[in-house]
This record gives C-alpha cells, sequence and structure tokens, in this order.
C-alpha cells in the first residue's frame, strides 16, 4: 500500500564546480562565510573549509572533488552530501549554475522618508558645510530661505499619498539649522500627525541640530511628540570648535554644551545621538567617543569623514583614515565586549552595520535616495535626498506638480550596482553598493561613480563588522535579537 | 542543513532553499525535524502495518504482521485504494471490536457479503 520510492536520478556526475563568490572570517573560534552577492552569513564546521581549500586552485570535476575529499578525511557518503549542500547554497558553483540575472526596480517605489529642509539658513559657518562650503552643490540664488506653511502641508500630503501601504513612515526635519524654523517644525508636526490619525496611520519624526537654539521650551516640545534628535558635534572643545564655528569665527562649543546636556537630561522619549564629522584636523576619535559618549552622555555617537574633493585643507588623507580606522577597531573590540555581556555600548558604526548584517541586506543602490527617501527643499524643490536640496542640476521635480519620473529614473540608473562595474568583483558590495551618491558627485562629478577613495576601509570595516557579528552569533546570539527586529534601513 | 548554521536573515531564506533541494527523501532512523519529516499515512509499512508486500514466497503467509490488519488502516484513514469492507452499507460494524488497531486487530475479521 505504499507509494513507490524512487531515488532521484544523480545528475552531478557530470558537474566541474569551482567556489562560488563569498568572503570567509574567523571569529570567537569559530568559522564563517559571508555569501555574496545574497548577504547571507552561514556558521560552517571543518569539512566547508576542506571544501573550499580543495577548490581553492581551480576548478575540479565532481568526481575528482569526492576523491580529494575522501583523501582529506571525509567518508564518500559525507563528501556527496557536502558537495551537494555547498552547491544548492551556491558557495560553490557549477557549469549549470544559472548566474545572477539583473532585476529591474519595480515600477512603484513607495516612500517611506521625507527630509524636509525647513530653511537652508544657519546660524553658524562650518568651514566643512556641503551646503555653503567650497563643495557645494547648492544654487539657493533667488529661492525662498525658510519654508512656507503651504509648502510644508503640501510636503505631507505628498509623503502620505506617495508611501502606498507602507506601515510606518517618517519626517526628518533637516536644514541649515533646522531649527531656525521652529515655528514650522511645530506646524508640521501638527499638521502630520492630524493627517495621518485621519488614515490611521503613524509617522515617525526626527530632526538634526546643531543645538545652538535649543530651549527648554523645544525640548519639552520634542520630548513630548517623541521626535528623534541628532546633534551635529565633533567633540571636545577644542575639537569641535574647529571648524563647528559663527560666522565671526568663534566657536559653538559652549554655546551648545549646556543646552546638549538639558537635551540628553530633559528628552526622555528617544535616545539623542550625537553624528561626528571627521575631518583632517578632528580624527581623535576614541577621544571624541568618550567625551560625547561618557561625558555628555549620548545615547549613540556615529562618525563619518568630511564629504570634500581631495584637495580641501581639512580633507582626511590615506594616512589619516588609516588611523582613523585603527581607532574605529578599537571601539568596535569596546562594542564586542559590551555585546557579549548584553550590554550596550553607542558605537553607533558598528551597530548600523550589524542591524544591515542581520537584514541580510543585498543593494541596488548604496541608499534610499531617489527611491524610498526624498528630500524636500524650502522651495518645495524635491531633492534625492536632503545633502542635494537646492541643487538645480540634482532636482526631481517639484512638491506641487510631483517626481519627474525621467530624472528619477536616470538618478537610480547611474547609483544601480549594474552600473558600477569597479564593484562586481568586490565581495563588500551587498552593503556598500558604490557609496554616497553625493560624495560620488562631489568627487567624480557623478553620482553614480563608485567612491573607489575608500574601497579598502569600507572592505576592513565590512570584515570587522562581519567578524563582530559571528563572535556575537558565537557568544551571545539573544543580543542580535534586537537588529533582527529593528528594520533595515 | 549539515555542515552550515544560517545567522541572519538571508541565510534562513537559503537555508529553507537547500534543505528542500537535498533532503527531500529522508531516513526516518535518523530523526528528521518535524519539518522535514514526510507525510506518512497511517497503514503505510513504514509505521504499524507492513502494507500489501509479499513474503519470500511471493504470498502473504509469511508476513510478520497480517494482511487483515493493513486493511483496516485502509478502511480508516488511507489514501491507498484498497478492497476494504465497505463501511457505510454492509459493514458498518466491521470495525465495532477493534477499538485500537495495535491492540485488537485479531478482532477484525473477513466480511462475506
Amino acid at each position: 500500500m505504499t507509494a513507490p520510492m524512487t531515488a532521484p536520478i544523480a545528475t552531478n556526475g557530470a558537474r566541474v564546480y569551482r567556489l562560488g563568490e563569498f568572503h570567509r572570517f574567523d571569529a570567537g573560534g569559530a568559522h564563517f562565510l559571508y555569501l555574496v552577492p545574497a548577504g547571507a552569513i552561514f556558521a560552517v564546521d571543518t569539512a566547508v573549509g576542506k571544501l573550499i581549500d580543495c577548490l581553492s586552485s581551480g576548478e575540479l570535476p565532481h568526481e575528482q572533488l569526492m576523491e580529494d575529499l575522501a583523501a582529506s578525511g571525509l567518508m564518500i557518503e559525507d563528501a556527496d552530501e557536502l558537495i551537494a549542500e555547498m552547491y544548492h547554497a551556491n558557495v560553490i558553483v557549477a557549469n549549470d549554475s544559472v548566474p545572477d540575472q539583473p532585476q529591474p526596480l519595480p515600477d512603484v517605489f513607495p516612500i517611506q522618508t521625507l527630509v524636509m529642509n525647513l530653511t537652508n539658513q544657519c546660524n553658524l559657518s562650518c568651514q566643512y558645510c556641503y551646503e555653503f562650503g567650497a563643495d557645494k552643490l547648492a544654487t539657493p540664488e533667488g529661492k525662498p530661505k525658510f519654508m512656507d506653511l503651504e509648502t510644508a502641508k503640501t510636503s505631507v500630503d505628498f509623503l502620505l499619498a506617495q508611501s502606498g501601504d507602507r506601515r510606518s513612515i517618517h519626517i526628518t526635519f533637516f536644514g541649515g539649522e533646522t531649527l531656525m524654523n521652529y515655528p514650522l517644525l511645530k506646524e508640521v508636526v501638527a499638521y502630520a500627525n492630524e493627517r495621518a490619525k485621519e488614515q490611521e496611520r503613524h509617522i515617525d519624526f526626527s530632526l538634526t541640530t546643531n543645538a545652538t537654539l535649543l530651549t527648554p521650551t523645544i525640548i519639552e516640545f520634542l520630548s513630548e511628540n517623541h521626535i528623534g534628535v541628532t546633534v551635529s558635534m565633533d567633540g571636545p572643545k577644542e575639537m569641535h570648535d574647529h571648524l563647528r564655528v559663527f560666522a565671526n569665527g568663534k566657536g559653538s562649543y559652549d554655546i551648545i554644551e549646556p543646552k546638549v546636556r538639558a537635551l540628553i537630561q530633559n528628552h526622555r522619549t528617544r535616545p539623542i545621538t550625537a553624528r561626528v564629522t571627521l575631518t583632517a584636523g578632528v580624527s581623535d576619535v576614541i577621544r571624541i567617543f568618550r567625551h560625547l559618549k561618557q561625558d555628555l552622555g549620548f545615547h549613540e555617537v556615529g562618525f563619518a569623514p568630511v564629504t570634500t574633493s581631495p584637495n580641501q585643507l581639512y580633507a582626511i588623507n590615506a594616512t589619516g583614515m588609516d588611523s582613523v580606522l585603527d581607532q574605529f577597531h578599537t571601539l568596535a573590540d569596546e562594542y564586542l565586549e559590551h555585546a557579549l555581556r548584553g550590554e550596550s555600548h553607542g558605537f553607533s558604526n558598528v551597530s548600523d552595520t550589524l542591524a544591515e548584517l542581520c537584514q541580510g541586506v543585498n543593494k541596488s543602490h548604496p541608499c534610499g535616495a531617489g527611491l524610498g527617501l526624498l528630500g524636500v527643499g524650502p522651495s518645495g524643490d524635491i531633492a534625492p535626498c536632503h545633502r542635494f536640496v537646492d541643487s538645480d542640476a540634482h532636482a526631481l521635480g517639484h512638491i506641487s506638480t510631483g517626481i519627474d519620473r525621467a530624472k528619477q529614473a536616470d538618478f537610480l540608473r547611474r547609483g544601480h550596482i549594474d552600473s558600477k562595474y569597479d564593484c562586481h568583483t568586490c565581495w563588500a558590495r551587498p552593503l556598500c553598493a558604490g557609496g554616497c551618491h553625493h560624495e560620488a558627485f562631489v568627487r567624480y562629478g557623478d553620482t553614480g561613480h563608485p567612491n573607489l577613495h575608500y574601497c579598502d576601509w569600507i572592505r576592513d570595516w565590512t570584515d570587522t563588522c562581519l567578524r563582530i557579528y559571528g563572535a556575537i552569533a558565537a557568544g551571545n546570539p539573544g543580543f542580535l535579537q534586537q537588529f533582527a527586529e529593528r528594520k533595515a534601513s | 542543513m549539515k555542515h552550515m548554521r544560517a545567522l541572519n536573515k538571508k541565510a534562513g531564506r537559503i537555508d529553507d532553499y537547500v534543505v528542500s533541494r537535498t533532503e527531500d527523501v529522508v531516513g526516518l532512523q535518523d530523526h528528521p525535524s518535524t519539518q522535514q519529516r514526510p507525510h506518512v499515512p497511517m497503514g503505510c509499512a513504514l509505521m504499524f502495518t507492513p502494507g500489501w508486500e509479499v513474503d519470500a514466497a511471493g504470498g502473504t503467509a509469511g508476513l510478520c504482521q497480517p494482511v487483515e490488519r493493513d486493511i483496516y488502516d485502509c478502511f480508516v484513514s488511507c489514501y491507498w485504494p484498497a478492497q476494504v469492507p465497505d463501511h457505510l452499507n454492509n459493514a458498518p460494524d466491521w470495525t465495532a471490536k477493534c477499538a485500537t488497531a495495535t491492540k485488537d486487530w485479531r478482532n477484525l475479521d473477513l466480511v462475506f457479503p
């Protein structure tokens, strides 16, 4: 009465195997593979290592591979099973493996985040500013300096209409200095909440500020409305004041320090983050981190080297970047120790990467700019992101008339990983995808150019974060749960 | 998978795929996980009853368990088409004395229309 069972016909005998695309790493005494381009992370046993070693000098037919594995100590049945497993997971590929096909972008891609530049004015004159500095793209002449309520409301309506059926949507307030248009910010929050409530949806808010204009009233408002705050701050006084200055050249540290302390103490509904711009004179990462995390009490601190053309005095050169990365490694080691104890460390360059590794992202584009994220300038011009706001050359339409689909398609085609030939042999491309569109334009004059000046650093940092991920997975896997729940950025 | 353990979401999806490609035939003696375990209808040879096999002599007399018990499973639950007593019309009480097949199978008798 049993249905007859037939053994599957073996077809693997004719296959010739070679290594697939992966990055091999060790952590916490265990072995791991990061599969490219899938973005998958696997812990592997020693048999996998043997298989990879067998194929590392070139391709082998099935029978030969079986023999080599048997010679390395594997039972013949185990070898067969191992080969099948690795073949189907693409760790090894064969002559009949199907290469990855380019996937077209979906026709409709709902927006998730709208960055509203409430003003293009700023009360500071930071020399490295991408909006006002030497490498600026913005052409604000003749455009409004402050966004008006009408444009802001239209922007909110635009976000609600263009976000499809997304459950959670975000508005990020930006500038200029965001708080120079605080009256509008308040009105936008009220209006957006009201409109979202009508549609039974939820909008999440955040803002970036230089903290100079914070007052107890504003802090209370931010806390009551669960508005996430990122403070642009470059470290202790002498470092912060190096470039973050008022128009008269006076540093801004003394003004913001008490305000930042008040913000961290009184804004209890969202973590407060510091965002540090590293420059030639400000690259003592560890000291900056200690000051912002321990002395001031920021929940998270993130670092990014300044975006600049290479000839600016404040640009970090290659030696400087190596030193920055060395210090990143020290903080990364600390992060791992904290994670193994189940404690939060606060170095967001690690936690942001771990979040992406946990999801296993495999990006078509380096970020959501022009795709799920758009910027809106004070004039209502739509930009790929806040960094392109007020730049006529990069505008993707106007908030009153909608997205210019042709320009958007051009921007996305340039930025797509398939257009970046140099990236195709790089194992770090699932996360990097060529790097920031804005940085690429400043460096190479094309938003779609891969950021080749930091490839080695990206690979080094990705490898570091993979090893942290592996070590946490081996030593305290429960810690990674927070990233599984956190949405991929 | 035997040699790789998935550590992130994408790896989990690859794991599912590889299992579906490599482990669709599993040995029950290897105690496969619930997910991998095949659907085995009650009454098949793998479980309590021996099925419609024949013995070494080509008959049913030498089977380790009698053919009647196997018929019982076809009658109750098995999808496999077999000649079983018609419990709707002619033999509604055929299993009346067989509350638990593993113990009471001897009470099942042949049916003579």
